[in-house]
């Protein structure tokens, strides 16, 4: 590209924040209505339970495999195709009786043709274990996050990624809840891989609301945060599609049991991308930065003044 | 301007070969093998080498290659079918000091493991396998260590004859001393003599009930006993199995991790792993009639009632000549004459001696054999978990004595030649110190883990030829140089996993494509600052060096903030998780030399040092 070419677009994201602000406002609660009332699908990893995945050489009769099932008392059983006809997923319930002897018995039913993919049991209590520490583990994710970013920017600055986290996170959980698709333990890795990720976009853009903030005369907050999104944008973009395009991959490619796992990120890498660009600063704008705010200390100080 | 010195460049190629040396490894494929190793501690020797080689060559069975690597014999083998029959004979022909278990050998040229080359190591959801998680039974062991505090308290009381009686409440003892006296010296005698008690009440002087409970250190140790107990019985029988490479491993304070790459047979697994079964040798009371006893409500004194497995009822005298405890070897065979499925068993000398006095005393009564299984279970009951605890002891076998015998002999009344096998490895391998329960399960099919490979693989390499591409078209030459970045970020990944011999899991592969997607971030960064400062900035080289020096703080901070969600997920998650929260964190290391540090040095090479017009941006 020539040098002269090169053109920073001017979208006015700042004077249209409150367009975000209602779509966002309009998505949590949509997410947190369907949370309170349809609450989330959860895998066996959370609920415990028994799960049987078996392949067969031929297409799979499903009522046939639920009568041989239900004529052994095991009526609970949710018995559905899995990936192709071919193969076949048999969920159970935690019973009364619930241990690792249930899927021995199943499997003897099924009789000797069929392939044996996958058997996952989880004693109640391992879910109820694997429930808290997921919980735990996102709480802790974001106040080391919310601590990294106060020592390296400003509180404000803090608040304003983690409002952006805590969006992102209850969209993405919305959308699990709204659409009932199965909440397990990868699908929780990628929400917290999702907070990375989101993280990673909205300090892009708050470095350089900074360093925006230091090196111009401008002292309206809204423009200067304006003129750092537009900078930053067509890096943004950038990253999302490159992002989204291995994302696709896995999610067309992957196999079944990383299909949830690749919808969570890309669900939460839209939504990230544009809380980074929406959310975090308009927060940042609401708690009312300031170019004092960003005077930096006296040895930052040295390193910009030698700046050419 | 621009340009790195020599020294920086070189040490930049040095690690970028380095890194390609030791992902070198996995681009081999690996053999069919037949793994062989001593049960116990002990290592395979040179002559073990040689036994093998025998034994394959008499057969006639054609292999590989057979080499001492470590502590086993690695027998390659060109095709399944050689393996598995090579696997029976070696397992039948080794002996019982030895394991034999399938295996799939890397097969890494001998100069590159000798430079400690390594592939990486598979995750069971790749290689297909069982994954447990065990809990031990503790309210088990402190019953039982209650029981053994009883028995030493009566013991030491009795001697002076200071108490009336002793009760079990709860997790305590209840002693009702004869005297106040009584009381005093019983109380010294204890404090010196059982360490391991705690007086809990000594309220009124004249008061002569007394509480004691265990010590919580003697709990404590009582506790991890048992644990490290189970733990050795565990592999043991794991062992038996015959598994390559297992995991056994304590995990918090009540719970073992058992992974078994390969098992094809979890049902086996699950019955051999789980099972507390032991035996009980006693003699057959016949002097009274079990009939009397259930209606009766009562068995006569020094006699108990027992019931064959098919329910009927026989008396049993309370005396015990032998247990599994006495069982130094079983094996499971056929009896030659009713082709009836039996183990036969060798006992200890004590055990021995035991039978042999029975057998010349009691020639021509019936002597019996009971089979004891303790069960847990977690059942849900009204909400809340409830442990149910079950002892099953059932009668196999009741025989008239023929003959004396001691430490030698066999017993029948099994039900299949599967039970017979299953016992005689259960009595083989001990017995376990606390019931157990399989509190998880993951078992990965052989099917699904290759298509869990295949379609992790798959994925990776298209994601990657569209970032390629996108970076390409996006940004020309620099794009090219980003790409190089990338693709040796991928065999930096690799080989750091392989050198770390981190496992590599289905949410691992997962990891390395977001972190392909994720690392052309930081030269993205670079390349759109570049282009930001060739508008304002009429010196090129200024506007290279400007972009990447800018950029740097901010890709620093970008990255960091994931890796703290990273770490976190690692600390955090258990096997799925981990796997995805190490590569990803791999990754996102790797990346910040490879898109900064490399991509500079190429770009550098390029453009660096020359007087430029124009670039390719």
């Amino acid at each position: 590209m020539s040098l002269k070419a090169l053109n920073i677009p001017t979208i006015d994201f700042v004077g249209k924040r409150i367009y975000a602000v209602i779509l966002s406002t309009i998505l949590i609660a949509l997410s947190i209505f369907s949370l309170t009332i349809n609450g989330l699908k959860l895998g066996i990893d959370f609920t415990g339970g028994t799960l049987i995945e078996v392949g067969y050489q031929h297409s799979a009769d499903l009522s046939e495999v639920r009568t041989t099932l239900a004529e052994s008392g095991f009526n609970g059983a949710n018995v559905q195709y899995f990936g192709s006809t071919n193969e076949i997923l048999i969920r159970l319930e935690p019973q009364t009786i619930s241990s690792a002897k249930l899927s021995t018995k199943i499997i003897r039913l099924l009789g000797d043709d069929v392939d044996i993919r996958r058997v996952e049991f989880v004693g109640p209590k391992v879910g109820e274990e694997l429930t808290n520490d997921g919980g735990l583990a996102m709480l802790y994710a974001l106040i080391g996050i919310l601590i990294y970013v106060a020592f390296r920017f400003e509180y404000r600055f803090a608040l304003g990624s983690i409002s952006a986290l805590i969006h992102d996170v209850i969209i993405t959980l919305g959308f699990f809840s709204l659409f009932e698709f199965e909440f397990d333990l990868t699908v929780l890795a990628a929400i917290l891989a999702v907070i990375g990720y989101s993280l990673n976009d909205t300090i892009v853009v708050f470095d350089r609301i900074r360093e925006n903030f230091l090196s111009t005369r401008h002292v309206d907050p809204a423009k200067i945060i304006n003129g750092a999104l537009n900078q930053t944008l067509s890096r943004t973009i950038m990253t999302s599609l490159t992002t989204l395009l291995v994302l696709l991959a896995l999610f067309f490619l992957g196999g079944e049991i990383i299909h949830g796992f690749a919808m969570a990120l890309l669900i939460g890498v839209l939504i990230g991308t544009y809380s980074s660009v929406y959310v975090a600063s308009s927060v940042i704008l609401a708690m009312g930065i300031t170019k004092e705010d960003m005077l930096p200390s006296e040895k930052e100080k040295q390193e910009i003044d030698t700046r050419p | 301007m621009n340009q790195f010195s020599a020294l920086k460049n070189t040490l930049i190629a040095f690690f970028l070969l380095l890194s390609a040396l030791y992902a070198l490894p996995n681009v081999f494929g690996s053999d069919l093998a037949v793994q062989i190793s001593a049960a116990g501690d002990a290592a395979v020797v040179e002559s073990d080498l040689d036994k093998v080689k025998t034994i394959l060559d008499e057969q006639k069975l054609s292999y590989k290659s057979i080499e001492l690597v470590g502590r086993r014999v690695l027998a390659r083998f060109e095709d399944n079918k050689s393996q598995l029959s090579a696997k029976e004979v070696l397992k039948q022909k080794m002996g019982r000091n030895y394991v034999t278990a399938l295996n799939l050998a890397p097969s890494i040229p001998s100069w590159l493991s000798s430079l400690g080359g390594k592939a990486m190591s598979l995750g069971l959801d790749l290689r297909g396998g069982v994954h447990f998680l065990l809990e031990v039974d503790m309210q088990a062991v402190a019953n039982s260590s209650l029981d053994k505090s009883y028995n030493e308290l009566r013991t030491l009381l009795r001697q002076e004859r200071l108490y009336k009686s002793i009760k079990k409440e709860g997790d305590t003892l209840l002693v009702h001393f004869k005297t106040p006296a009584a009381k005093v010296s019983g109380l010294g005698l204890i404090k010196s003599e059982l360490s391991d008690l705690l007086v809990l009440d000594v309220a009124h002087k004249d008061d002569l009930f007394v509480s004691i409970g265990i010590s919580d250190s003697a709990l404590a140790e009582a506790k991890s006993h048992a644990l490290k107990q189970n733990i050795t019985t565990l592999r043991n029988r794991v062992n038996e199995l015959g598994v390559a490479e297992p995991i056994i491993q304590q995990q918090g304070l009540e719970r073992i991790v058992v992974q078994l790459p390969g098992v094809q047979d979890t049902a086996r697994a699950k019955e051999i792993l789980g099972a507390v079964a032991t035996l009980e040798f006693r003699l057959v009371d016949e002097k009274n009639d079990p009939q009397t006893a259930i209606q009766s409500g009562r068995a006569p004194i020094g006699s108990k009632l027992y019931y064959f497995r098919d329910g009927r009822p026989l008396l049993l005298k309370t005396r015990v000549i032998a247990t599994g405890e006495n069982i130094t070897g079983a094996a499971s065979g056929v009896d030659s004459e009713n082709a009836a499925p039996m183990v036969n068993i060798t006992l200890d000398s004590a055990g021995g001696r035991a039978m042999l006095d029975t057998t010349k005393r009691y020639l021509h009564h019936r002597m019996a054999v009971v089979f004891i299984e303790n069960k847990v279970e977690t059942v849900l009951e009204n909400g809340k978990l409830v442990k149910n605890r079950s002892k099953t002891q059932d009668i196999i076998n009741a025989a008239t004595i023929q003959g004396t015998f001691s430490s030698r002999f066999q017993i029948t009344g099994i039900d299949s030649a599967r039970e017979a096998r299953n016992l005689s490895l259960l009595l083989r391998a001990g017995s376990l110190s606390a019931p157990i329960e399989i509190i998880e399960e993951r078992t990965i099919g052989p099917s699904l883990g290759a298509d869990n490979i295949a379609q992790g693989v798959m994925s990776v390499i298209v994601g990657f030829i569209l970032v390629l591409i996108f970076m390409a078209l996006r940004y020309r030459v620099f794009g090219l140089v980003a790409n190089i970045a990338l693709t040796l970020n991928l065999v930096m990944i690799v080989a750091v996993l392989s050198l770390l011999q981190a496992t590599l899991t289905l949410p691992g592969i997962a990891g390395i494509v977001l972190t392909v997607g994720m690392a052309v971030d930081a030269n993205v960064l670079v390349f759109e600052r570049i282009k930001e400062e060739l508008g304002s900035n009429s010196n090129i080289q200024k506007a290279i060096a400007a972009g990447y020096d800018k950029a740097m703080l901010t890709i620093a901070d970008a990255n960091i903030t994931t890796l703290i969600a990273a770490l976190v997920l690692f600390s955090f998650g258990t096997g799925p998780i981990k796997g995805f929260a190490i590569t990803l964190s791999i990754g996102i290391v790797t990346s910040m030399f490879t898109a900064i540090i490399v991509s500079r040095a190429i770009i550098n090479k390029i453009y660096g040092g020359k007087k430029l017009e124009e670039i390719s941006i």
